[in-house]
């Protein structure tokens, strides 16, 4: 497999999120993934420390499913959201132990009716490849202000 | 603009048996007399002594719009003090919390004070020879509130000279904290990590009464619950564990039937605090977790263990703006930050003692229900928005509260009623009107 390959997934997984395309987004996800947003600087545990999302398959399908609904009132008008991706950096590439580690800085915007919030922060991801296909093990997600009073993030950065 | 100010019938009559003035909720007026008399003249709650373990740590605070300090003395003493520089104003602490060591140290002119407030010096102190210094409320420190109480660590404080003592005040209703507090064995709680902080643009009692709002979780979070227990349903085939997933032990009783919440009651106290899931409730099925029934029964004896963890109150609403969930050792403080926006922070307590997965169900029911990245919250802060958007139409001026609504009923009593009244939020309203206008009439008669 070549760097390039890693770099084009990362950017691939932007482009289903900023097309709304979530089902092929979920399919991007290894069955035992993890998409992680901590709410401390530099945390290391993700279930006895507090983060604010850190969700399996069964959690993220719920979202999904969720925005979709008949009665999804906060959903009515839909959210969109915008990301713009720093070149991911290649921290780890290690085809033997079948782990591949990115670190992608980036700005995420989500909007919704006359509503528009921006986020910053870094985007680490686990990468292993499943019957030659690269799929996510974890997906990291830090904000530069973890820990500020947010509203509403409806989708996913 | 001065509808309300010094003008208690006024707002006295926002309040009717069965239903508010939308002003309680949209009027910047209404809002700026709860920062100036319904906040100082109740208990608020401020934090918890685990907090500030150790001589010299702080935290910092608010009542209503004041900024607060408490910190740890280094005779182990707990101080609420006024959390600005007697000198020019400037805040003592910005910080959340910390350690500030022997003393404060104000940045802007370097006036240091003791961890307990008094002065401890001030620089080029010959300036202020001969200018009667001594006499001025400057060299006595940072001012302190006077009315504090430390209930089983949880510090509480009421900044105006008149109101309710502690005991009056809170009653049984303290029930829950004891509950809370039972659950360990050692009979200790514990702050351990950062509140989650969620910012809501609505006027804080939306939060408030939605806490013991028993009619909305069915129909609001149809969208969360019901989609949570519907893929669950599909998915548990492929699931390699057939086990309910404690995600979705806490989502799917969210869609019981009006008949569960009508059944399990709701508990009224007086001056507006009150409870939902008298006689059971949502947190009532989780698996239970090994080896903590053996802790408490050789702490507490078998029937008192089982009174206290068969005890799975709902919400326990602390008027005016916290809830405790003794169950799943939660504490939401709802702060008010003006009239339509409001920021909601919610802790969770480790039961000192306990397995620690306690603490992690704890950590985890806070993401899944009261974090911005909760399906939960998004579906119930759309209702809230929705709400405060709503008020603003003139086609009618008031909120129905009238659910179960019974002429005989009485203020300021303790009683067990059917679980989908809207009696709380009539209990919270009646003791709104009370401690608002609590301080009202003496001012008038200065004004005179």
């Amino acid at each position: 497999m070549k760097q390039e390959t890693i770099i084009d997934f990362i950017y691939e997984e932007a482009f289903l999120l900023d097309t709304m395309q979530w089902s092929k987004w979920l399919e991007l996800y290894d069955k035992d993934a993890r998409y992680w947003m901590p709410m401390e600087w530099n945390q290391t545990d993700p279930m006895m420390q507090q983060s604010l999302m850190y969700e399996d398959m069964l959690l993220l399908t719920i979202r999904v499913e969720r925005l979709s609904g008949e009665r999804t009132f906060s959903q009515k008008p839909k959210s969109r959201c915008h990301h713009i991706l720093q070149t991911p950096k290649i921290l780890e590439f290690n085809e033997e132990k079948d782990l591949f580690k990115t670190w992608t800085p980036f700005t995420y915007t989500e909007t919704r009716g006359d509503i528009l919030e921006r986020f910053s922060g870094w985007a680490s991801h686990d990468l292993k490849l499943v019957n030659n296909n690269i799929k996510i093990s974890l997906k990291r997600i830090d904000l530069i202000n973890f820990d500020a009073p947010f509203s509403n993030i409806q989708l996913f950065m | 603009m001065n509808k309300y100010e010094n003008n208690k019938k006024a707002v006295q009559k926002l309040v009717l048996d069965k239903s508010v003035h939308r002003d309680v909720y949209i009027n910047e007026e209404i809002f700026k007399l709860e920062m100036e008399q319904l906040f100082p003249n109740v208990w608020i709650f401020i934090g918890h002594a685990s907090q500030i373990k150790t001589p010299g740590d702080f935290i910092t605070s608010k009542i209503g719009n004041q900024p607060i300090l408490v910190s740890r003395h280094r005779d182990n003493s707990i101080h609420v003090l006024y959390n600005r520089c007697p000198h020019k104003g400037v805040k003592i602490a910005s910080e959340p919390c910390g350690n500030t060591g022997k003393f404060f140290r104000c940045p802007y002119h370097a006036w240091s004070f003791k961890t307990d407030g008094s002065l401890l010096a001030v620089p080029l102190k010959k300036g202020y020879e001969g200018t009667g210094f001594a006499d001025t409320a400057a060299s006595k420190g940072l001012s302190k509130v006077e009315n504090v109480k430390i209930y089983k660590d949880f510090i509480f404080a009421r900044l105006s000279k008149n109101g309710p003592s502690f005991e009056d005040y809170f009653g049984d209703s303290l029930s829950t904290i004891d509950n809370m507090v039972d659950r360990s064995p050692n009979g200790a709680l514990e702050i351990v990590s950062s509140p989650i902080r969620y910012m809501h643009t609505c006027n804080w009692k939306m939060l408030v009464e939605n806490q013991t709002d028993t009619c909305h979780p069915m129909v609001a979070h149809e969208s969360s619950a019901g989609t949570a227990v519907k893929v669950w349903e599909r998915e548990k085939v492929n699931s390699v564990s057939k086990d309910t997933p404690i995600a979705v032990q806490f989502y799917a009783p969210f869609m019981s039937p009006y008949e569960f919440y009508e059944s399990t009651g709701i508990r009224i106290w007086p001056n507006g605090h009150g409870h939902t899931g008298v006689t059971g409730s949502i947190h009532q099925d989780y698996t239970d977790v090994d080896g903590y029934m053996e802790q408490m029964v050789e702490k507490h004896g078998d029937e008192k263990a089982k009174q206290i963890i068969n005890d799975v109150r709902h919400n326990t609403v602390y008027f005016p703006n916290i809830m405790v969930k003794g169950a799943v050792q939660i504490l939401r403080n709802f702060i008010p930050i003006s009239v339509d926006k409001t920021l909601v922070e919610s802790w969770c307590f480790r039961l000192v003692g306990a397995p620690q997965k306690f603490f992690e169900r704890s950590l985890m029911y806070n993401r899944f229900i009261n974090a911005p990245t909760s399906i939960v919250g998004h579906d119930d802060l759309e209702m809230y928005e929705r709400a405060q958007e709503g008020l603003k139409s003139d086609g009618n001026e008031w909120v129905n509260l009238q659910r179960l609504y019974d002429e005989d009923e009485k203020h300021d009593v303790t009683e067990i009623i059917n679980g989908t009244s809207e009696r709380q939020m009539r209990n919270q309203f009646n003791a709104w009107s009370k401690y608002m206008t609590l301080n009202m009439s003496e001012k008038l008669e200065a004004a005179e």
